[in-house]
């Protein structure tokens, strides 16, 4: 099977969708001449011409206003924020706009349009470069989010994404754009609200999305040699979240681990804790755990910024710590 | 009233003597923070390039302009909003390389944030400058909160605010510009145009050939001045600052300028402009302009700038030195300022 990188992915899945619809076209800062500011684009505006693939002024409320009016207009605009973080100068349209339009219109006015954002820290970009929102987005009715961590995800979900009738919240993560992994040649589409269980294994399960679905296989990498044989659970789309398959995991493990590179405070990872804990309790032999992101604006200074995420050894201890006999005090900062 | 642009064009105008007004020690002055900016800017692009830091950012070309609006402003009085190529600012303000430095190797000691923020996010309380943005023009508004307390206070300051052209396509700047010009407020609008967003030329960021032009839609003042002349930015910016401390309203002053640097160090500009607009520009490098008239007017001798040079070589090197032997942020302290008072029991 061939292989390509989750960067390569996305940009044949777009270029793809753009061929075959011509509903499609592309709006960001930098996105033409350029090839975007991760890359992504690079070779698009030689093959699809300025009006498909559109720089645009430096207006993020604006790009994803504009996106969501030619979305009503038919088309189907696919936007990048270059960062999530940016996108909080767009989440008026994207929340009182793209997500409710349709519903306050009584089923009138779908807006069919991506959102594409890259999320997450760990290249030392500030407080205002390295936050992982896309749970906030994942609160929103209206709005899917699609968290692709592999290659073949990033290229089966946003195929899905350029098929749908609502708007997509497609966040890909700066760490895995070099990631190489299978994707099969023919046709084929990663659903939403369907997870994957990558590793199966039977005393505990360990949940992850985007960067902490990767983390989560290495976690289960280094238990594996203590002996205890971790399931992988890559969530990949928070909204719609595939709950069945995690429950159907944990009923055969009896413990939860979930992975999160974003703050603890109000976190997604307890979000499916809690709903674990109200489906599955009868089945559970440990208090679900959450790992994640320390509750500070990321730090700049390299040493400050490498506590601020979770690393596999913050996984092994809280797993570590839903077995017999021992104690939770895996929490660091 | 004369407007702004007939203002403009005088100070420009005064031929063989347009430093007249400002005396020969801070002219010396002038020139020796837009030296230090360019040189303490050369050595963290090197830095970067070593390793030795992982990003940096800097607008090395718009000195003139920094330095030159920077001077124009009562220093500990009035306030800053810069954005993040604003070196020059910071060092007219009376920021030290050292802290720079500090900042840029996100130390303990950095005045900015102490490690917390990135560089070139400048903020410094006791120099009255409030930490920049990564999203653009958002300090736009800020500024303009700021100079609505002076008036509502009855206080006699101003509000700079700096930003790249292509932020101007921002709605907060539009938000801005339009409550500035409602409430008549006392704040300025450096525009230090450098003819591109990132990437994208001015042509692809708005329609009109000056940001200077919009002010009229607001209805307050909009300038235009040669960013590479630091007399006339500096000239421009004082009478606009005079203009907003008598209660007579914002001003937007345009600085046509150009960045000799790529964005940033992920950038490489040359996907974008061409070697040869480059080097168009290096010609007209404002520091070497300066220096010549300097030199010409008497002012300044060649030895005094060798000794000046010198001096700035020195105190470049040493901090680095002290910055890169700096203590890190203390971990424990890594929680310290989420909240101003943390509250008990929190995580």
């Amino acid at each position: 099977m061939p292989e390509m990188t989750y960067r390569d992915a996305i940009a044949e899945a777009l270029r793809e969708g753009m061929r075959a619809d011509p509903n499609v076209f592309l709006m960001g800062e930098d996105i033409g001449a350029y090839g975007g500011s991760y890359v992504v684009t690079k070779g698009f505006l030689d093959e699809f011409g300025e009006n498909r693939v559109r720089d645009t002024p430096i207006a993020e409320s604006g790009i994803v206003g504009a996106a969501v009016g030619a979305a009503m207009a038919g088309m189907r605009p696919v936007v990048e924020m270059m960062t999530i973080n940016f996108s909080l100068l767009a989440i008026d349209q994207i929340v009182n706009h793209a997500a409710k339009l349709l519903y306050m219109s009584g089923g009138q006015i779908p807006v069919p349009c991506v959102v594409r954002m890259v999320t997450g820290g760990g290249s030392q970009l500030g407080a205002q470069h390295s936050q992982n929102l896309e749970a906030w987005y994942a609160r929103v009715p209206g709005l899917l989010v699609a968290t692709p961590s592999t290659p073949y995800d990033a290229m089966g979900l946003m195929r899905e994404a350029l098929r749908e009738r609502n708007p997509v919240m497609f966040i890909e993560h700066s760490l895995l754009y070099r990631r190489k992994g299978e994707v099969p040649a023919g046709w084929f589409t990663v659903p939403m609200g369907k997870a994957a269980v990558t590793r199966e294994g039977k005393d505990v399960t360990i949940a992850g999305y985007l960067r902490t679905a990767m983390l989560a296989e290495e976690a289960a990498d280094r238990l594996e040699r203590e002996g205890i044989d971790a399931e992988v659970v890559d969530l990949r789309t928070l909204r719609p979240l595939d709950l069945d398959t995690i429950v159907a995991s944990v009923q055969k493990t009896n413990r939860l681990v979930v992975v999160e590179d974003a703050w603890r405070t109000g976190g997604f990872s307890s979000e499916i804790c809690q709903l674990v804990s109200e489906q599955a309790w009868d089945d559970l032999d440990a208090p679900p755990t959450r790992v994640n992101g320390a509750d500070v604006p990321a730090p700049y200074a390299r040493n400050l910024e490498a506590l601020a995420y979770p690393v596999v050894e913050d996984i092994v201890a809280a797993v570590r710590a839903t077995l017999p006999g021992a104690r939770a005090d895996y929490a660091r900062l | 009233m004369a407007t702004a642009r007939e203002s403009a064009r005088r100070s420009t105008k005064q031929g063989a003597e347009p430093h007249v007004g400002i005396p020969n020690d801070q002219l010396l002055k002038m020139y020796r923070d837009m030296v230090l900016t360019r040189r303490v800017t050369d050595r963290m692009i090197a830095l970067q390039r070593q390793g030795r830091v992982a990003f940096f950012i800097s607008g090395q070309g718009q000195e003139a302009t920094q330095v030159g609006v920077t001077h124009a402003i009562k220093r500990g009085t009035d306030w800053v909003f810069p954005y993040y190529r604003d070196q020059g600012v910071c060092i007219a303000l009376g920021m030290t390389a050292r802290e720079l430095m500090l900042d840029l190797f996100g130390k303990a000691e950095g005045p900015c944030s102490h490690g917390r923020q990135m560089p070139s996010h400048f903020g410094h309380a006791a120099l009255r400058m409030v930490s920049g943005s990564s999203p653009v023009a958002t300090q736009t508004l800020h500024a303009v909160g700021c100079a609505l307390a002076a008036k509502l206070r009855g206080l006699p300051e101003v509000c700079i605010t700096s930003l790249g052209e292509g932020s101007t396509g921002q709605g907060d700047f539009h938000e801005a510009m339009n409550f500035a010009g409602v409430h008549k407020l006392p704040v300025i609008f450096i525009v230090e145009n450098n003819g591109y967003a990132i990437s994208q030329p001015q042509s692809k960021e708005m329609a009109v050939k000056d940001v200077a032009d919009r002010a009229a839609g607001y209805g307050f003042r909009g300038s235009v001045v040669d960013g590479n002349d630091i007399m006339a930015v500096y000239q421009t910016t004082r009478w606009a600052v005079e203009e907003a401390r008598r209660g007579h309203g914002p001003s937007l002053v345009e600085c046509k300028t150009y960045r000799i640097v790529p964005h940033s160090s992920s950038d490489d500009d040359r996907r974008y402009r061409t070697r040869k607009e480059v080097e168009e520009w290096v010609k007209r490098d404002p520091i070497d302009r300066f220096q010549k008239y300097l030199l010409g007017a008497g002012i300044l001798s060649e030895e005094t700038d060798e000794q000046m040079r010198a001096g700035i070589e020195e105190e470049v090197t040493d901090a680095v030195r002290y910055a890169e032997q700096a203590a890190d942020p203390d971990p424990a302290e890594a929680l310290k300022h989420v909240y101003a008072h943390q509250p008990t029991g929190f995580p």
